[in-house]
């Protein structure tokens, strides 16, 4: 390259300034901020349509909303947690750590990143404007389906189904852009020396959950068009009449719908050892045997999905392959709950906020584990299926595993971020009221499923109103505590006692030797890893 | 893990290309909003929608030659080096690698069909089934299906893989004239493919043409229409794609881009060109011929 073009691409005082700077970078750490900043937006917008479920479920019968809104509540809160909130909460840390990670100026396919991002607020938009639309007498409302959209409901449904495609289908094309930049990034910007086993598990673990993605999501895009063509241009993928069946759009669904879980939680299970290492001022245990957890947990995430609906009358063989290979993923699962506290044994622990939330993840996430091992057998499962028990299970693999995982992510590198401390007491105060009206909410739907409540109903039998009554009040306190968080973070983005480079004591990787906050190339000059 | 700043020798000793600050992808995913929200108007019988979808469409078009532009213009300058063009190389590669999943969801739609929900139909006990006379066959419209006549593979369909397989042969042939400095062998197999790829999609729309006309063969003919428009559909759309970047890599070698050693768009081109090559022979297998 001339010397000419190289001044006219690199210089970095004549950036736009204010909304235009963050319409167009090609920053890593600026596209990181926005995929946080977002997610968090959608987070109090996911949990307010929640707290209106929970209000409507608070005293059995109907009070504050017709159960068409309630069931449109419901999809759209799920569609907003898992797309709009936890995806791209992930997908920030990436930004944000995997470059400072590894050694790397950027991203490896800058402008690719800011499409990446700038393909949510649309998606989110499209998701949620038939609500605003029904005002106007355009339509009926929102997708009422649930998330799963299962046919034939979703092919029978109003306006909204068809705006949930295509919310889909954005947010798709954004997921698959997104993984497409973080696996060039992984193996072509890796400083030289580091290999691939001695990369840092948080990009391992979005290395397996950028392929994931690869591979299930144009599976679901498949499958919303062939529901798009049944509803609209008269095709018969889900009709028994032309020959189709129901059970294929949940095959296809849960194709890409059991890997999402894993989707969601990778990225999570990486960071959790550099955050256990830190505060307790020991070596993650264990790197290659948990970089070998990922890959299988990975590999068998992809071949489990119809544990989903074994009740939808499968074939008794499939039942068992289904039941038994999902069971199996509890063996690399187990192995990754063995090194972590395999990092803290005998460990000179401190309870910083990020530590507390790794630990509250820890026992919480092991809870939603075993009760998934529950849910996948077949016996057990005809009584559970559909039941608030699922309902309460995947929200402790999700809230607990997934939110709670991201939280700790925010805590632990928000001072690398911002330069700044967070306030500690006022994250302890955080963690505390969040650990509390978490269980306080989802343990008592454990018992309602275990009593046969089902899910996705506005109203239910009166045997079953203390517990909801319990689970409202909880849900309440978890949403309201959350205000705290966002205080937390707008406080420690405006100012605060100043962090150090390495930020807290025990930490080791390329990330720590940067300033805080690090410079606007990370890497202007790869480091050198070197051997040993 | 420890790093060293001091004076390392890096392989990459120079700096990644970070493009600068760009409108295009806000522009873009703008321009997505309008065509999607545009074509759930139109869907809906809502009068605006077709304008909205032509909007969203002209946006696009707009920001994709202005993006494609910017991304030549930037290679012709000698922005890139060798560690970029090795991240635009893996980034098509797992690009490919999702095209492959979406067309896995429609083959496995209709293998799920034949083998596992006609057949199941079929046996359903007599007193409980809908539709009592219904046998398992393939091609199939359903019990409930107008009859319709199934579309034979060795008429056009072997044309036409012919002609998609010569196609592949004539790219490989402007590679090799691209690789010994042979301009004249370059243009003129990449211009072969391209008219190649065009006859392809005019028989195919003739194909199409004649099946809803005198075949009876629709959408709506039941799951073997739906498998068969939505396979050779999306494959169709594909070509399509693939013979517009074909024409402007071909523009671009007139012009006088690309040499033996730097040639990314030509090649990630051929690669999506056989990747559709590929597709269309398991189409040829499936839907047509077994």
């Amino acid at each position: 390259m001339n010397t000419a073009s190289h001044a006219l691409d690199h210089h970095d005082g004549h950036h736009p300034a204010g909304l235009l700077r963050w319409l167009t970078t090609t920053n890593h750490k600026d596209i990181g901020t926005m995929y946080l900043t977002f997610s968090l937006l959608m987070f109090f917008v996911g949990g307010a349509m929640i707290l209106g479920v929970r209000a409507e479920l608070f005293q059995p019968g109907l009070q504050l909303m017709k159960p068409e809104f309630f069931n449109q509540l419901i999809g759209v809160h799920a569609l907003v947690m898992i797309f709009a909130a936890l995806m791209p909460a992930a997908t920030g840390f990436a930004n944000w750590m995997i470059p400072l990670m590894i050694g790397a100026p950027d991203m490896a396919l800058p402008r690719l990143n800011n499409w990446g991002f700038w393909l949510l607020p649309p998606a989110a938009l499209l998701l949620t404007m038939p609500f605003f639309l029904a005002l106007f007498g355009i339509g009926d409302g929102a997708v009422a389906t649930g998330w799963t959209l299962y046919a034939p409901l979703s092919v029978q449904g109003g306006i909204g189904v068809d705006f949930a495609i295509f919310s889909i289908h954005i947010l798709g094309i954004s997921s698959i852009m997104g993984s497409i930049n973080i696996i060039a990034t992984i193996l072509n910007m890796r400083a030289p020396g580091m290999t691939l086993m001695k990369m840092p598990l948080f990009c391992w673990g979005w290395l397996v959950t950028a392929v994931l993605l690869i591979i299930t999501l144009p599976v679901l895009a498949g499958g919303v068009t062939m529901l798009l063509t049944d509803r609209h241009f008269d095709t018969h993928f889900f009709n028994a009449a032309g020959g189709g069946d129901p059970i294929l759009f949940q095959h296809l669904f849960w194709f890409f719908g059991h890997p999402e879980v894993y989707i969601l939680l990778l990225p999570v299970w990486g960071l959790m050892p550099h955050v256990l290492s830190t505060f307790t001022r020991k070596p993650i245990y264990g790197h290659t045997a948990q970089v070998w957890s990922f890959i299988a947990i990975g590999v068998l995430g992809l071949i489990v999905w119809a544990h989903h609906f074994l009740t939808s009358g499968l074939p008794v063989p499939a039942l068992l392959y289904f039941m038994y290979s999902t069971m199996s993923i509890s063996l690399p699962l187990a192995v990754l709950f063995f090194c972590w506290i395999a990092t803290m044994w005998r460990g000179a622990m401190s309870f910083e906020t990020p530590m507390l939330f790794a630990l509250g993840f820890i026992v919480l996430f092991g809870i939603a584990g075993l009760t998934g091992l529950v849910l996948a057998d077949v016996a057990a499962d005809a009584q559970y299926h559909h039941s608030y028990f699922v309902v309460a299970h995947f929200h402790y693999a999700l809230f607990a595993g997934g939110i709670m995982g991201v939280m700790t992510g925010v805590y632990y590198w928000l001072p690398k971020w911002t330069g700044h401390m967070y306030s500690e007491k006022l994250g302890k105060l955080h963690f505390w009221l969040t650990v509390i009206s978490f269980n306080f909410t989802f343990m008592p739907q454990f018992f309602l499923g275990l009593a046969g409540m089902p899910r996705r109903i506005p109203d239910y039998a009166l045997q079953f109103a203390e517990f909801n009554a319990i689970s409202t009040v909880g849900a309440f306190a978890l949403g309201l505590s959350q205000l705290i968080f966002a205080y937390n973070v707008w406080r420690c983005v405006k100012g605060g006692d100043k962090a150090t480079d390495r930020v807290w004591e025990g930490t080791e990787g390329l990330e720590w030797e940067l300033s805080s906050p690090p410079p606007h190339h990370s890497w202007e000059t790869q480091p050198v890893i070197k051997a040993g | 893990m420890h790093a060293s700043h001091a004076n390392s020798a890096a392989p990459h000793a120079g700096h990644y290309y970070v493009p600068q600050p760009s409108l295009y992808p806000v522009f873009l995913s703008g321009g997505m909003f309008l065509l999607a929200l545009g074509f759930i108007l139109l869907m809906n019988k809502f009068a605006p929608g077709p304008w909205v979808m032509a909007g969203g469409s002209a946006v696009i078009i707009f920001v994709l030659f202005k993006w494609f532009g910017a991304v030549i213009a930037e290679n012709q300058r000698g922005a890139y080096t060798d560690w970029e063009d090795k991240s635009f190389r893996q980034g098509m590669v797992w690009f490919i690698g999702s095209e492959v999943m979406f067309f896995a969801a429609f083959f496995g739609a209709l293998f799920y069909c034949r083998n596992i929900s006609v057949p199941a139909l079929a046996h359903m006990d007599p007193a409980f089934t809908l539709y009592k006379d219904f046998t398992a066959a393939w091609p199939t419209a359903g019990p409930k299906g107008a009859p319709f006549t199934p579309m034979g593979a060795w008429g056009i369909p072997a044309i036409n893989t012919a002609l998609l397989l010569s196609s592949g042969v004539t790219l490989t042939f402007a590679h090799w004239g691209l690789m010994k400095g042979s301009r004249s062998q370059l243009n003129l197999g990449l211009i072969l493919t391209v008219l190649l790829g065009v006859i392809f999609l005019g028989f195919q729309a003739y194909e199409y043409h004649h099946a809803y006309t005198e075949m009876g063969l629709t959408m709506g003919a039941g799951v073997y229409g739906a498998t068969f428009f939505m396979l050779t559909g999306f494959h169709g759309f594909h070509v399509t794609l693939g013979a517009i970047m074909l024409a402007v890599v071909t523009g671009r070698c007139l012009a006088g881009h690309f040499d033996a050693k730097r040639h990314f768009a030509f090649e990630a081109v051929a690669w999506y060109w056989h990747f559709v090559d590929v597709v269309w022979l398991l189409l040829f297998v499936v839907v047509y011929w077994l």
